[in-house]
């Protein structure tokens, strides 16, 4: 009784791993297709633009903000790309350009949450809308392919391992130090819990949150370089409702929309590969597009329910050890 | 001479807070500094801790001028200030806490990354100054309070400080916990470092300092050794009068019709088979140590936790399933623990406050509209009736008031709605003298009008001086009762904890 006890609440922490390997077993249980190496390597690919998307988006929702204007921010990123490439610019010139015009967008949502106070919500409401008419102005709407360079660099491998991979590996690691290893990762956790103690605390609070809306904005236009390389083509739609996909990855992987709470290995990184599982096993199973988004839904209103169940337990734990 | 304040003023707009005071501080000297809330310790404290400066005056520090600009230039010339509310990050672990600002940091392939070494190692250390014998790893969410005032007085010592503000450590530690803060504080005093304690608690006040000042109005009162000033003295110099007009007689008895019955109230983990009732008029007070299951017992009776068994009787008729909303219109009250988060919308001005239980009352026609000229009248009396020191019921945000006044305005929120049944849980916890006296005045008011009154108090003066009678608690059970004046202080004092050890498990 009590091994069981003791292992529901195992299972209640690490939900998402738990599902995780709930939907991979289920999806092969339906199909043979779907537990081959091939089909998971496609899924880690296939994920590596969500997962950066949702580890800079991670950063922010640490300290309590949202980024809504990320889904865009790829827009204008792939847009502008793919205008330079096409007008005959060096990938060597057009990648940081992609990446600064991100950083950029960061950058326009910082001054207006730090210098003039606005919550986040709102300014990243209007950044979303922004982006989006401004991607579609340069682009007239028209979808821009991209030349075969780019597309090589998505399907080649280093070492083996596929470019998309690789690069999601990079900035996993990277993010993970920065987060769990430097004074700056720390404090944004600091942040996240409460500002204003933060900084009573003397904890350089603009300054920060500056660097996390900076961090998004370059997640945002890695991620889309990485999702372009794969597609090879910049559609009206590009980058739509991305920023869900993203804020979803990392609540799933157990990330708190109120701040302060949440980590990128493993929880985001394992949010992100459950939404493409999912997203992989029902193209597998041929199942009815339309139902995407209704499975998608429905696994975050699971998570959060179980969030919200082991925030109930952890409180009932702490009334009864105040009580004994 | 560590430190002197000469002649300090501090005025906010026209309001003169601090009337030139002046005092002095010795190496190892423990000053207490005691007074009603609004007589201007918080200011004189937030001047020494570079929150605000001076209007006037001179402050000197080891012979120099000391002028603070920020909180991290009072620390950097070594005055920490520990806050009653604690300034830590519970979802960060101790060590990180403790070096929130300033990690040890080593170089690695260009990045500064943590030296998570170092980091320990100096933790392990701070902790020790303290007595903490917990991993420097662990997060200070899973820290009882009392660990965690530690931690925040390590990290004070991190920056090797010459004073050490205390302002109100206690509040939220138990008995045994405060005496284990003061052997701490006593080996500080030891090192060298002084300190300066602002309490409520004059007897903690009386074991602890070397001198009291008193402060009223902005203004210091008195100044002596504390051999020379007894409690009863301290009183009288913070208020300005005397103690026994304290719990002032209430002009009504307690009448013989029943307005409460709880019969066999079990809740799993929380309370046992509690048996009481309450009259109409009545104060009952409920005595026991944290934990006893008093709060518990009183968020069953208001509907906001759920009970296993037993029946709540209100009026003579059963109560199926309590709920908030069926007990406002049951006209019930519930003054909570935690008044700052649950009591009051901090945000917003005291006539909205007020208002806001009897909305219904001054609300007029069919869309109900809210007759906002009879309902200020009626708010301006009541706050007055409260005593509130305020500048204006309308535009100044609860927030800005002091914790005492927030109190007053609570309960001028149910002298509007005269309820019939108010539950209170520790009406007066962190509250000065001056505004506890006012508090049992308002209680006493709403008695007389026809309320009656559970109160939960671990200030057992209180409940000595407002019940009728006393139930002791342990351990979830009623474990004793007291009828006026039958009241027996070692016996209640007994009652709370003789329980408490016999089961005591290993």
């Amino acid at each position: 009784m009590k091994i069981l006890r003791a292992i529901v609440r195992l299972m209640i922490r690490h939900a998402t791993v738990v599902l995780l390997l709930a939907v991979l077993l289920s999806f092969s249980l339906l199909s043979p297709k779907f537990l081959v190496s091939s089909n998971l390597v496609n899924i880690l690919i296939q994920s590596s633009s969500l997962a950066i998307l949702a580890i800079g988006m991670t950063f922010v929702l640490l300290t309590a903000g949202i980024d809504l204007s990320v889904g865009s921010a790829m827009f204008v990123v792939g847009v502008v790309s793919g205008k330079l490439v096409i007008s005959g610019l060096s990938l060597w010139w057009a990648i940081p350009l992609a990446l600064a015009v991100g950083m950029l967008f960061g950058l326009v949502n910082a001054f207006f949450i730090v210098r003039l106070r606005i919550i986040p919500f709102i300014v990243t409401l209007a950044t979303f809308y922004a982006g989006r008419g401004l991607g579609l102005l340069i682009s007239e709407t028209r979808a821009i392919n991209l030349p075969e360079s780019f597309l090589q660099i998505g399907s080649s491998r280093l070492l083996g391992i596929p470019m998309p991979v690789l690069i999601l590996l990079v900035v996993l690691l990277l993010a993970h130090f920065v987060l769990s290893g430097t004074q700056f990762g720390r404090q944004v956790y600091a942040i996240g819990h409460n500002s204003d103690k933060a900084r009573k605390a003397g904890i350089p609070v603009d300054r920060i949150l500056i660097g996390v809306y900076l961090i998004c904005g370059l997640c945002a236009a890695i991620g889309r370089l990485v999702a372009l390389a794969q597609l090879g083509a910049v559609s009206p739609t590009f980058g739509y409702q991305n920023e869900f996909m993203a804020i979803a990855a990392a609540v799933l992987g157990g990330t708190s929309l109120f701040g302060g709470k949440g980590n990128i290995l493993p929880g985001t990184l394992v949010g992100a590969l459950l939404i493409q599982a999912i997203q992989n096993g029902l193209v597998v199973i041929n199942a009815d597009p339309y139902l995407y988004p209704v499975v998608t839904g429905m696994v975050i209103f699971l998570i959060v329910m179980i969030d919200s169940l082991r925030h109930k337990s952890a409180q009932k734990a702490l009334r009864t050890k105040t009580a004994a | 001479m560590l430190l002197k304040l000469q002649n300090i003023r501090k005025s906010f707009g026209k309001v003169e807070v601090l009337k030139g005071i002046s005092l002095s501080l010795e190496r190892g000297q423990i000053l207490a500094l005691i007074g009603e809330n609004g007589a201007g310790k918080s200011t004189l404290m937030n001047l020494l801790g570079g929150v605000f400066t001076p209007s006037d005056g001179d402050m000197q520090l080891n012979g120099n001028a000391y002028l603070p600009d920020s909180p991290i230039a009072a620390q950097i010339k070594g005055i920490a200030f520990i806050h009653q509310e604690l300034n830590l990050f519970p979802n960060l672990s101790i060590a990180e806490n403790l070096f929130i600002n300033q990690f040890p940091i080593k170089k690695l392939a260009g990045f500064s990354l943590i030296d998570r070494r170092t980091m320990r190692e100096r933790a392990v250390e701070l902790l020790r100054q303290v007595g903490l014998q917990i991993r420097p790893e662990v997060k200070v969410e899973e820290l009882s309070p009392a660990q965690q005032q530690l931690v925040e007085i390590a990290k004070a010592l991190s920056a090797h400080p010459q004073i050490i503000i205390f302002d109100e450590p206690t509040t939220s530690l138990s008995r045994h916990e405060a005496n284990q803060l003061f052997e701490l504080v006593f080996q500080l005093k030891a090192k060298g470092i002084a300190m300066i304690y602002i309490s409520h608690n004059l007897d903690d006040v009386h074991l602890l300092a070397d001198r009291i000042a008193v402060l009223r109005d902005g203004e210091l009162v008195k100044l002596d050794v504390k051999e020379a000033v007894d409690i009863q003295g301290m009183v009288k110099a913070m208020v300005g009068r005397e103690m026994s007009e304290f719990f002032p007689a209430r002009k009504v008895l307690p009448d013989t019709k029943r307005l409460l019955l709880v019969e066999n109230l079990t809740a799993k983990g929380f309370v046992t088979a509690l048996d009481f009732h309450l009259n109409r008029q009545e104060v009952v007070g409920f005595y026991g140590l944290v934990g006893a299951g008093r709060s518990e017992m009183a968020r069953i009776l208001y509907g906001l936790d759920r009970f296993d068994t037993g029946n709540i009787y209100l009026n003579g008729r059963l109560i199926q399933k309590p709920n908030p909303a069926d007990s406002i219109k049951n006209r019930m009250a519930f003054l909570t623990e935690d008044r700052r988060e649950e009591g009051l919308l901090l945000g917003m001005d005291i006539q909205k406050n007020v208002q806001l239980a009897a909305l219904s009352r001054f609300s007029r026609g069919i869309f109900r509209r809210i007759d906002r000229k009879r309902a200020g009248g009626q708010v301006s009396d009541t706050v007055q009736s409260a005593k509130t020191r305020y500048n204006s019921v309308t535009g100044q945000p609860v927030s800005t008031l002091s914790g005492g006044n927030q109190q007053k305005v609570v309960l001028a929120k149910w002298l509007l709605t005269a309820p019939e049944l108010l539950i209170l849980d520790e009406p007066t916890k962190g509250i000065d003298i001056g505004a506890k006296r006012e508090i049992y005045g308002l209680i006493n008011q709403l008695v007389e009008k026809g309320s009656s009154v559970l109160l939960i108090s671990s200030e057992l003066e209180e409940l000595l001086g407002l019940c009728d009678r006393i139930l002791v608690m342990s351990q979830g059970r009623i474990t004793a009762s007291f009828t006026k004046p039958m009241f027996d202080r070692n016996a209640i004092l007994e009652a709370a904890l003789h329980k408490q050890s016999e089961t005591l498990p290993t």
